[in-house]
Order: structure tokens, then C-alpha cells, then sequence
């Protein structure tokens, strides 16, 4: 057996530390799998609260786009199921204004952001940097656990008589600050805002934690240019979440207030049933503003762990060192900074002054060059690699697959003027579902099947992943790839029908193909559950560095051990992309392994 | 399992000052403790926070014609009648906070010096001056409140010739539409109303490090970080009360 870890002393070092202090010897159940302080527990705890918000999630998805693709059949056993949401085997307009708000809501919050984030951020920052565990192992558990209440109270708007928010996933007032314009935006609404407060709360300690577990917790020789591009990468999703979601607090907060004090901070002239309201002086515009200053942050949350993640992973898998390391550090470093400062593109047509929209247009192109910087990159990487296709290669070529495709429409998009054509059609939905929706669950899918090993010690099976990576790529490109046509020409997004529009009516087959697309593609992901879960308990037990990968996470023991190594945490003398290095004789040098006299002589000139 | 197990007993790390961790890790960037790389960058957190609230204030305010003019606002003083000073009391009041930031910097400083009394002492100072600031905002609100002041109704309106006005509403009564633009109570309680919450946040926080240093936890510690830490928190507060004072009361 191949042991790289250099780890074999079997004595404990006094000065162990960074892991939870607050175990006793003895651990219960409770203690060990609920109230756990490991990261690599809550790293999983995240994970599968998060496929659990994802089933729910795609299951909306599925509701609605029964209702897009057959908007006059009915469906009685739907209505067995579901109940109040619909009425006559038909679905309620409230209930289908409900589904694609938490939908949306779902899917960029808890699943892409906190699930994304949180599972790979627990289980790789320390691991892959050498520490025992986080920084603050108590505020990473704290992290998990608001993020469950914050995910009962959403869950539970979905029970209340009148249903739960239906603004969208945006809630822009006034239509989210009054109740009276709709039954969503009643109780379902106040319950949306207690929760995403507290979603704010979890994804700020969780983010503090992973900044400065990355800043302080590094074992020696794991200076910040030796370190793997997913520490880079979760490095700056933590800066963003920390500086941006805060912002979104503001704007909730000053929501709240209109919603319950009565003041005016978005709300201005509104007549309801021919009774003039005593709101003056607010601007719904405001609100825009403050929440796409998350908003437009909040889609680089999602996708760069994914991209780090990809980075590693078709390094590992293509046997070559990553193209343009450095490169793909400021890339990262480049989109964070101009993620900050481009988001009025989203509201172009909201009104805001023509100038104005051409200087966002400007940065929102540029984000296309990092964007292309880290492309070329990872197409380099594989270039001429040595290729393993495994299920992670794949889903990692996958992502990039999708990046490309979306990233190519966001280039049309960000453009003002071509925007006032596309803005709020399905042009727009097959966007950014491509490029931050599917591309984003790619890199999570690839690196779950790369990283179970580590989290569970078993391999998945991995016929199961081929098929269930073939029905999903081309189902989700059966699924976005029409809409772009439809967009085009001109079919609104989130309507409920398109019935009343004639000349849509070309679309109505189209429309049936998409709904059946969603289906087989939902039903491909219970398939990867069932592997995921049979794997956990019965899969192939795994070897101690099953992809042969350099990085400090396959050093540490297959079981998965509080404190994370044996004895002393291995020290880092190289970089992490030492694949098929010439001269060498095997394909791979891990991060552990000290410099040779040759290459020691090599770094001196 | 056993040296697993013995690491967890000779487990120190959330105690140690320095950026140095113990195994030989590597320094972070600036060399500071992980408490307080977290403490600087939630700050930073929370001035986005406080930015948005104010770029959100200048945003309604540009959208207004007219604004209360504070001078005719905020003029009363406990104690005085109706004799009208303006930026009296909230001078005093910016005042002891700015005090109370001081008082905390010596206890930081003999926090340096491992004087345990001295820490105890200045910490008692900035704590009282935390209250005391409270105490005064909680008299400006009752008194804006008694004016007939509320988020959602603005008594100050625009009087002869530009000339900010109040609105008797216990004589002249209470129309439907505010007298005067809405957003100006809204903003006001909202804003200094969080930025108290800030306050009052630091002030229970302050208490627990007096109380903690009255234990002994920190001479315990070997280093009095903590109120460190708390006094960065303390300052940011007090950072925060120049930049709303500047919106609120002098512009």
C-alpha cells in the first residue's frame, strides 16, 4: 500500500490543538453525529441537509414546469398529494408563484450557498491546510445549526394558509412589503425574512471561521501560494459572503420596518382598491440596489467553491500540474473585486439612468475576461493530460462545459441595450440557470464523488455515476438550450400561462419537452442519491489516496479521526500540482514530500 | 485510538495569543491572533452594513426637495424648558461616547501591562459611559416621541419661507399624509436605533469582560486579548456614531 503520509509516530504532540475542546473521551451518539463540534461531521451534516433542501427544491421545479408544459390538462393525483396548492387537479396561480419563489430561494441559498459552501469549506479547509480543525470549532457548529433553523422556519411558510412568499426569490416591494397585494405576502413572507436573517447569521460564522482558519491555521510550509486553488477559491467566497450578505440585512431590515411600522423606505404613491396608502417619499428602486449588492455577489458564492473545486479536480484526474496557478488565483481575485461593482446590470430596465447602465455594462464585460482567463486554463490543464475519466473528471468537464455555455449569453446580457430585448424573458432563466445553476451542481456533484473517499472512507459505485452524469449533462441542456429560443422571442419569464398569447403557441411542444426533460433529470438525481447512500454503508472500502492526488487530505487516516492526523500534521514543502513531473518515477509528488537535491538546486538558480 | 484521545487532553489552542499555533504552522499575513483576524473582518462586515443603511439614507434624501433643517430639530436639553439649543445635548452625548472610547484604550493598555485592576477600573469607566450614552439617546427619542415624532409620520414640514415647522398634532390634529417628508422619522429611529442596538451590544459585552477580568480568567490566560478584542468592537461603535452623527445632525 501506497502510505504518503508521513505521519507514523504514534505520539501525541503536547501542543496538539485546533480541534473541539468540548468532547469528553466518551462520545455519544448526540454528540458524535448531531451536536458534533468536528468540521468533517458538519461538513457532512451540511451536505445532506442540503440534498435533503435540493430534493425539495427540484421537486418545485418539477410542479411548476408540469403546469408550463400541460397548463390545460389536470392532474387529481397531484392534487391527492398537495392538497390546498391546488384546486381540481389544477395548480393555484398563489401556489405556482409560491413554488418557483422558494424554488429560487432554495436552491441559491441553501443548497448552492450553504450546502456548496459549507461542505466543502468544512471538510477541505482544514484538511487540505494542515489544522486540526477550524479556527473556532463552536461557531462552525453554531453556523450549521442556524442554518437548520433558518431552514424549518422557511420550510414551515410552506404550511400556512396562505402559502408560502411569492415575490420571487428577489422579493422586491412593493409587491413583498404589502400583504395585501397578495396571500404570499402575508405571513409566508414575514417567515421568508425571519429566515433569511438568520441565514445571514449562519453564513456570517461560518465565512469569519473559514477566513481565518485559512489566514492562521496553516501547518508549516503551506504558505498561501503552496495552496490548493479550492482554499483559494473558498477563501474568496467567504470574503464576499462576509462584505456582501450584510447589505442584504440592511435591505431586509428596512423591508421589515415598511412591513411592520409602517414607514416608507420603499413605498411611495400606492393606491390600494381605490383607498390611497399614507406611504410618500420611498423608492422601490432603493430596495434593488441594496439586495442585488448581494444579489449580484451571491452567484460568484455559488459558483467559484465550484470552480476551485474543478480546478483541483481535472488537475488530479488529467495527471498534469494546473495551468497558470497564479493565474488562477487573480482570476478568482479579479471576479471578487468586480463582482462587487456590477450589479445594477440586473436592473436595467428598472429605470436607472442610461449612463449609469453603460458603466455597468462596462464592468460586467469585464468579468468576462478572469471568466476566460480561467477557461483557457482549465482547457490547458487537460490538454494532452493523461486522462482518468472518472465520475468527478467528468462532472468537472461538465462544469466547464455549462461555464462556457452561460458565460457566452451573459456576455449578450450585460450588454444595456440588448438587455432591454432579453430583460425578464427565458433568455435570462437559461442563463443563469446554465452558467450558476447546473454548472454550480456540477462542480458540487464532482466533488462529492472526489472527496467521498475522504468524507466517508468508501468509493461510490461508479457505473451508477456514469449514468447518472450522461442523463443529467444532456438533460440539462435539453432542458436550458430551448429556452434560449424562446427568450428571444419574447416569452416572459415566471408568468403561470402563456395561454393568452397567441403567437406563443408555437411553443406549446416545446414547452412538453422541457417539463419531460426536468422530469428525467430530477428522477437521475435520485439515482445519485441511492449511490450516495448505499455507497456510505456498503461501498468499496476506500485505499488511503484512491485518485493518487497531492494534496494533505489523502495523508490524513481513512476513518476520519478527531484532530485529523496521528500524531504531527504533515509539513508542506511544494505546491499541490506536482503531476507526471519528468524524471520522476511515479505521477504524482504529494505536498509532503521534501524537495529533492535536484530540485533543490533548480529552485537556487 | 489512544494518541487520539491524548491530543484532545493537551488540546490548548483557542487560548493561545499569537498567530503562532503551536505546531509549527505557518504566521498568518499581519501576525495577529485568529480572534482577531475574526474580529477585523467581521467589522468589516458590519460596516457594509452601516454604509448600506446610509447610502440608503442619502439615496431618500436626495430624493427630497425639502428636509428638516436639525438645528429646529434636535434643540432640546433635559432640564432647560423650552429654551432651545441646538446640538446641545447630542454634543454631550457624541462626547461621553468618544470619552468611553478613550477609557476603553487605557484598559486595553493596562491590559499590556497585566495591571488586573487597572484593566477592571478603566473597563468600569467606558462601560458607565456606554449607559450613559444610552440613557441620553433613550431621552432623545421620548422627547422626539412626545413631539408627536413617529417612523412612519414626520412632524417637521416645510413652514414659511423653507423654514422647518412643527406640527402641533395634539392642537392641529393628524392628517392622513405626514406633514413633513416620512423617510426622516423612518431613517432616524431606524438608524440610530441599530447603531444603539450597537451600543447596547458592546455595553453587555463590556460587562462580561469586566466581570471576566474581576475572575481572574485573563491573568489566568496570560494576556488580556480579549478586552483587546472588545475594544476594537468598542471603537468601531464609536467610529459608527461620527459617521451618523455627521448624517443625522450636521448635514
Amino acid at each position: 500500500m501506497e502510505t504518503l503520509h508521513t505521519v507514523t509516530e504514534q505520539h501525541a504532540h503536547a501542543t496538539a490543538h485546533g480541534h473541539d475542546g468540548g468532547h469528553h473521551h466518551t462520545e455519544t451518539f448526540i454528540s458524535k453525529y448531531i451536536f458534533s463540534l468536528d468540521h468533517k461531521t458538519i461538513g457532512k451534516q451540511f451536505l445532506i441537509t442540503g440534498m435533503v433542501w435540493a430534493v425539495i427544491g427540484g421537486l418545485f421545479s418539477v410542479l411548476f414546469r408540469i403546469q408550463l408544459g400541460w397548463p390545460d390538462e389536470t392532474f387529481p393525483f397531484l392534487e391527492r398529494m398537495f392538497g390546498a396548492w391546488y384546486t381540481d387537479g389544477k395548480l393555484n396561480p398563489e401556489a405556482y408563484y409560491s413554488l418557483i419563489t422558494m424554488h429560487g430561494t432554495i436552491m441559491v441559498f441553501f443548497v448552492l450557498t450553504a450546502s456548496l459552501s459549507g461542505t466543502f469549506a468544512n471538510v477541505l479547509i482544514p484538511l487540505q491546510l494542515g489544522a486540526r480543525d477550524m479556527a473556532s470549532p463552536l461557531m462552525n457548529a453554531l453556523s450549521y445549526w442556524f442554518f437548520v433553523i433558518s431552514g424549518i422556519i422557511m420550510f414551515s411558510s410552506l404550511f400556512l394558509p396562505t402559502g408560502a412568499a411569492s415575490a420571487g426569490w428577489t422579493i422586491y416591494p412593493p409587491l413583498s412589503a404589502l400583504p395585501q397585494t397578495s396571500p404570499g405576502s402575508g405571513d409566508g413572507m414575514t417567515l421568508w425574512l425571519i429566515s433569511m436573517v438568520l441565514f445571514v447569521v449562519s453564513t456570517l460564522l461560518g465565512g469569519l471561521n473559514y477566513v481565518s482558519t485559512i489566514l492562521n491555521m496553516r501547518t508549516k510550509g503551506m504558505s498561501l501560494f503552496k495552496m490548493p486553488l479550492t482554499v483559494w477559491a473558498l477563501f474568496f467566497t467567504a470574503i464576499i459572503g462576509i462584505l456582501s450578505f450584510p447589505v442584504l440585512v440592511s435591505g431586509v431590515v428596512l423591508l421589515i420596518f415598511d412591513r411592520t411600522l409602517g414607514t416608507s423606505f420603499y413605498l411611495s404613491h400606492i393606491v390600494i382598491g381605490g383607498v390611497p396608502q399614507p406611504y410618500a417619499g420611498g423608492s422601490p428602486i432603493l430596495f434593488q440596489h441594496l439586495f442585488w449588492f448581494l444579489g449580484h455577489p451571491e452567484v460568484y458564492i455559488v459558483i467559484l467553491p465550484a470552480m476551485g473545486m474543478v480546478s483541483e479536480i481535472l488537475a488530479v484526474h488529467a495527471r498534469k500540474p494546473i495551468f497558470g496557478y497564479k493565474a488562477m488565483i487573480f482570476s478568482i481575485l479579479g471576479i471578487t473585486i468586480l463582482g462587487f461593482i456590477v450589479w445594477a446590470h440586473h436592473m436595467f430596465m428598472a429605470g436607472i439612468n442610461p449612463f449609469l447602465g453603460s458603466v455597468f455594462t462596462f464592468f460586467t464585460l469585464l468579468i468576462a475576461i478572469p471568466s476566460a482567463v480561467k477557461v483557457f486554463n482549465w482547457i490547458t490543464t487537460i490538454w494532452k493530460g493523461n486522462l482518468h475519466i472518472t465520475a468527478p473528471f467528468l462532472f468537472a468537464v461538465g462544469f466547464v462545459s455549462m461555464f462556457i455555455s452561460g458565460g457566452l449569453t451573459g456576455i449578450w446580457l450585460g450588454n444595456s441595450t440588448i438587455d432591454i430585448q432579453l430583460h425578464d424573458t427565458y433568455f435570462v432563466v437559461a442563463h443563469f440557470h446554465i452558467v450558476m445553476g447546473i454548472a454550480a451542481f456540477f462542480g458540487m456533484f464532482a466533488g462529492i464523488y472526489h472527496w467521498f473517499p475522504r468524507m466517508f472512507g468508501r468509493m461510490m459505485n461508479t457505473n451508477l455515476a456514469y449514468i447518472h452524469f450522461a442523463i443529467t449533462f444532456i438533460g440539462s441542456y435539453l432542458i436550458f438550450w430551448p429556452m434560449h429560443f424562446q427568450g428571444l422571442a419574447g416569452v416572459p419569464r415566471r408568468y403561470y400561462t402563456n395561454n393568452n398569447f397567441e403567437i406563443f403557441a408555437v411553443f406549446n411542444g416545446m414547452n412538453k419537452v422541457i417539463s419531460i426533460a426536468a422530469i428525467i433529470v430530477f428522477l437521475a438525481q435520485l439515482l445519485f442519491l441511492v449511490n450516495f447512500f448505499w455507497s456510505i454503508f456498503k461501498g468499496k472500502k476506500s485505499s488511503q489516496n484512491p485518485w493518487n492526488a497531492n494534496t494533505l487530505e489523502w495523508t490524513s487516516p481513512v476513518e476520519g479521526i478527531h484532530g485529523n492526523w496521528h500524531g504531527d500534521i504533515p509539513e508542506v514543502h511544494r505546491w499541490a500540482y506536482d503531476y507526471s513531473r519528468p524524471g520522476n518515477e511515479s505521477d504524482f509528488i504529494p505536498q509532503n514530500f521534501p524537495l529533492t537535491e535536484k530540485e533543490k538546486t533548480e529552485a537556487d538558480h | 485510538m489512544a494518541e487520539v484521545l491524548e491530543i484532545k487532553e493537551h488540546h490548548t489552542v483557542h487560548q493561545l495569543p499569537t498567530a503562532d499555533n503551536g505546531e509549527g504552522g505557518e504566521k498568518s499575513p499581519m501576525n495577529i491572533s485568529y480572534g482577531k483576524t475574526m474580529m477585523w473582518y467581521f467589522l468589516l462586515s458590519d460596516a457594509f452594513t452601516f454604509s448600506a443603511f446610509l447610502i440608503a439614507y442619502a439615496c431618500l434624501r436626495l430624493g427630497h426637495k425639502w428636509w428638516p433643517n436639525p438645528n429646529d430639530v434636535f434643540n432640546a436639553m433635559p432640564f432647560m424648558g423650552h429654551h432651545k439649543i441646538p446640538m446641545g445635548f447630542v454634543s454631550i452625548m457624541t462626547f461621553i461616547l468618544i470619552m468611553s472610547s478613550v477609557f476603553v484604550v487605557r484598559a486595553v493598555q493596562e491590559g499590556h501591562r497585566m495591571n488586573k485592576k487597572g484593566v477592571m477600573y478603566w473597563m468600569f469607566w467606558g462601560i458607565l459611559g456606554g449607559a450613559a450614552f444610552l440613557g441620553c439617546q433613550a431621552w432623545e427619542w421620548q422627547h422626539l416621541l412626545a413631539e408627536g415624532m413617529r417612523p412612519f409620520y414626520n412632524v417637521f414640514y416645510e413652514g414659511k419661507d423653507g423654514l422647518t415647522t412643527l406640527w402641533n398634532v395634539h392642537e392641529q390634529g393628524k392628517p392622513l399624509f405626514s406633514p413633513g417628508p416620512v423617510a426622516f422619522g423612518a431613517l432616524f429611529f431606524g438608524i440610530t436605533g441599530f447603531h444603539g442596538f450597537h451600543v447596547f451590544t458592546g455595553v453587555c459585552l463590556n460587562i462580561w469582560g469586566f466581570f471576566a477580568t474581576a475572575n481572574g480568567t485573563f491573568e489566568k490566560r496570560g494576556h488580556y486579548e480579549m478586552i483587546e478584542k472588545l475594544g476594537l468592537y468598542w471603537h468601531f461603535v464609536d467610529l459608527v456614531w461620527v459617521f451618523v452623527f455627521l448624517a443625522f445632525y450636521l448635514m
